[in-house]
């Protein structure tokens, strides 16, 4: 279980999260939706200490990682975690092929042979194929995003955090992604947290969902009383209207 | 003016411990961890071996306008070009190949590390090393240390080469040095100390490069901008330390006797 309390982060003067708190059951499939801007990425990279708090606990199955700084110990933390960047962060000097099976060598102790079979395989469950020796120059936007996902999906990790697995891909794709999470979640017990804009998608695959607003969690709830919540916020947001509580600042 | 130039200290001495930061990490990743054997030969490959051509032709034309020079003036003074293959080869062997050679590679090599490091950065490539059981320290940086630091000496020996062979045909064809007088000059003055001199040099110069050009790629912000901000960066401070540590350098090692 992953717990989080009272979290803490700014940059500069900019106070990002300001008292978040959530809890993340083991096997549970968890989604996060909130506003552009409203920190999502930066309290999952907090989970999985690319960012060091600034305040408030994050506790990984019991222990305290909010500022552990001993880069044997972030491994250690990050070998059972999975992290699909929200654009992708392929690395470009590198094949498709090379790029999924990436992790292998540090994660694991899966024998060079064995690569080529589980890139191929793992690129298959998203939808891929015949392209592992291309640059991640040549593919397109959600091509690249579903190629992350493979790297991510290659090193079997226990923990995966999405920042928006289904941006940017058609309909028929997001479903399979959606199927996919929910696959993952099924038979082998992986615990998911999902960023997503894609209320179709985040009803389909949640166990729990919290709303982000201002720096602090909103709501939290099973999805059944998520949907039929009254809180003014989520429900504006989930209806996605533009009269409600949420301002958007434009400008003008 | 106080104030700017106390922040100025206060941002160079930041910077200064963070690199030293930076260099310490590479030490413990290097003893702690495998090398990345293939990532350090790709970058011996790409910042030694391609440069070779381009410090070929910048030795050979230095030799050549040093023969050129030392020729004239020693005319002037002497009535003689006397000295010639001494004065050539020595201000090559202890002073111009290792930091005309620095300098190429700063600018022809760390530029291109700084903007391969920073894109890495800001598209959070950086970032995923870490999530993938790695890190950039031990995947980015620790290889191209030791590419430069192997190059950078290597390459100087080529440039001291070309250089005596440059200031040779300009002595020779140009200046009427019997063949044998420039060859003499070098074989008699010259010694393997002058030869350290400029490793040990080009050694230290090489390190330095390394360790600017990966810190501020490292270090980058603010995209595509950002980048081209680390870059010139990184080959303008290189430049101005290769020739402050220049100076103290050649005082100490003068005070060792080498
Ligand atoms: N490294 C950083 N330095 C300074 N500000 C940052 C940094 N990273 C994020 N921010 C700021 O923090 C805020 C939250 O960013 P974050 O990426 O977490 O938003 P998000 O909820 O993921 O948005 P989106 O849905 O658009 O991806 C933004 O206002 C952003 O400008
Ligand atoms: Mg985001």
């Amino acid at each position: 279980m992953i717990k989080i309390e009272n979290l803490q982060k700014h940059f500069g003067p900019k106070h990002i999260l300001n008292g978040v708190n959530l809890e993340i059951k083991n096997g549970e499939v968890t989604t996060i939706i909130g506003g552009s801007g409203t920190g999502k990425s930066t309290l999952i990279k907090c989970i999985i200490r690319l960012l060091e708090p600034d305040g408030g606990k994050i506790l990984v199955d019991g222990k305290d990682i909010t500022h552990i700084n001993n880069e044997f110990q972030l491994a250690k933390l990050r070998k059972n975690f999975g992290y699909l960047f929200q654009e992708g962060a392929l690395f470009d000097s590198l094949t498709v092929g090379e790029n999924v099976t990436f992790g292998l060598k540090y994660l694991t102790d899966t024998p060079k042979s064995e690569y080529a079979k589980i890139a191929k395989e793992k690129l298959a469950l998203v939808g891929l194929k015949d392209i592992e020796h291309l640059r991640p120059s040549e593919l397109s936007g959600g091509m690249k995003k579903r190629v992350s996902l493979a790297r991510v999906l290659a090193t079997n990790p226990k923990v995966i955090l999405y920042d928006e697995p289904t941006s940017g891909l058609d309909p028929i794709m997001s479903e399979i992604i959606s199927q996919l999470i929910l696959d993952l979640k099924k038979k082998l017990d992986v615990t998911s947290i999902v960023i997503t804009h894609d209320m179709k998608s985040a009803f389909e695959i949640s166990d729990t969902l919290a709303m982000l607003y201002e720096g602090k969690v909103q709501l939290a709830a099973p999805k059944e009383e998520f949907k039929r919540t009254q809180n003014p916020y989520v429900k504006q947001f989930i209806e996605g209207s533009a009269n409600g509580p949420i301002q958007m600042k434009i400008s003008n | 003016m106080f104030k700017k130039t106390g922040k100025f200290l206060i941002f160079f001495f930041t910077q200064f411990g963070q690199a030293t930061e930076m260099i310490k990490d590479a030490f413990f990743w290097f003893r702690k961890s495998p090398l990345e054997v293939n990532q350090t030969l790709q970058q011996i490959v790409k910042i030694g071996v391609e440069s070779v051509p381009v410090i070929l032709m910048t030795g050979l034309f230095v030799g050549m306008v040093l023969a050129l020079q030392a020729g004239n003036t020693m005319q002037n003074i002497l009535s003689e070009p006397l000295y010639i293959g001494l004065l050539v080869s020595f201000s090559l062997v202890r002073e111009l190949g290792p930091v005309l050679t620095a300098f190429v590679i700063a600018g022809r090599a760390g530029a291109a590390v700084t903007a391969e490091i920073g894109t890495m950065k800001v598209t959070e490539q950086i970032d995923a090393l870490s999530t993938l059981g790695t890190n950039a320290i031990r995947y980015l940086v620790i290889p191209r240390l030791i590419a430069f630091t192997v190059s950078i000496p290597i390459l100087t020996i080529f440039s001291d080469i070309m250089g005596i062979f440059g200031g040779f045909i300009v002595s020779v064809e140009g200046l009427g040095v019997p063949s044998s007088t420039y060859t003499n000059d070098i074989t008699t003055y010259l010694g393997v100390d002058d030869l350290m001199h400029g490793l040990i040099k080009a050694t230290v110069f090489a390190f330095t490069i390394g360790v600017i050009c990966c810190y501020k790629g490292l270090n980058t912000r603010g995209g595509a901008e950002g980048v081209g901000k680390a870059t010139t960066g990184a080959v303008v401070v290189s430049m101005v330390m290769i020739l402050v540590i220049d100076y103290f350098l050649t005082a100490i090692l003068h005070a060792f006797g080498v």
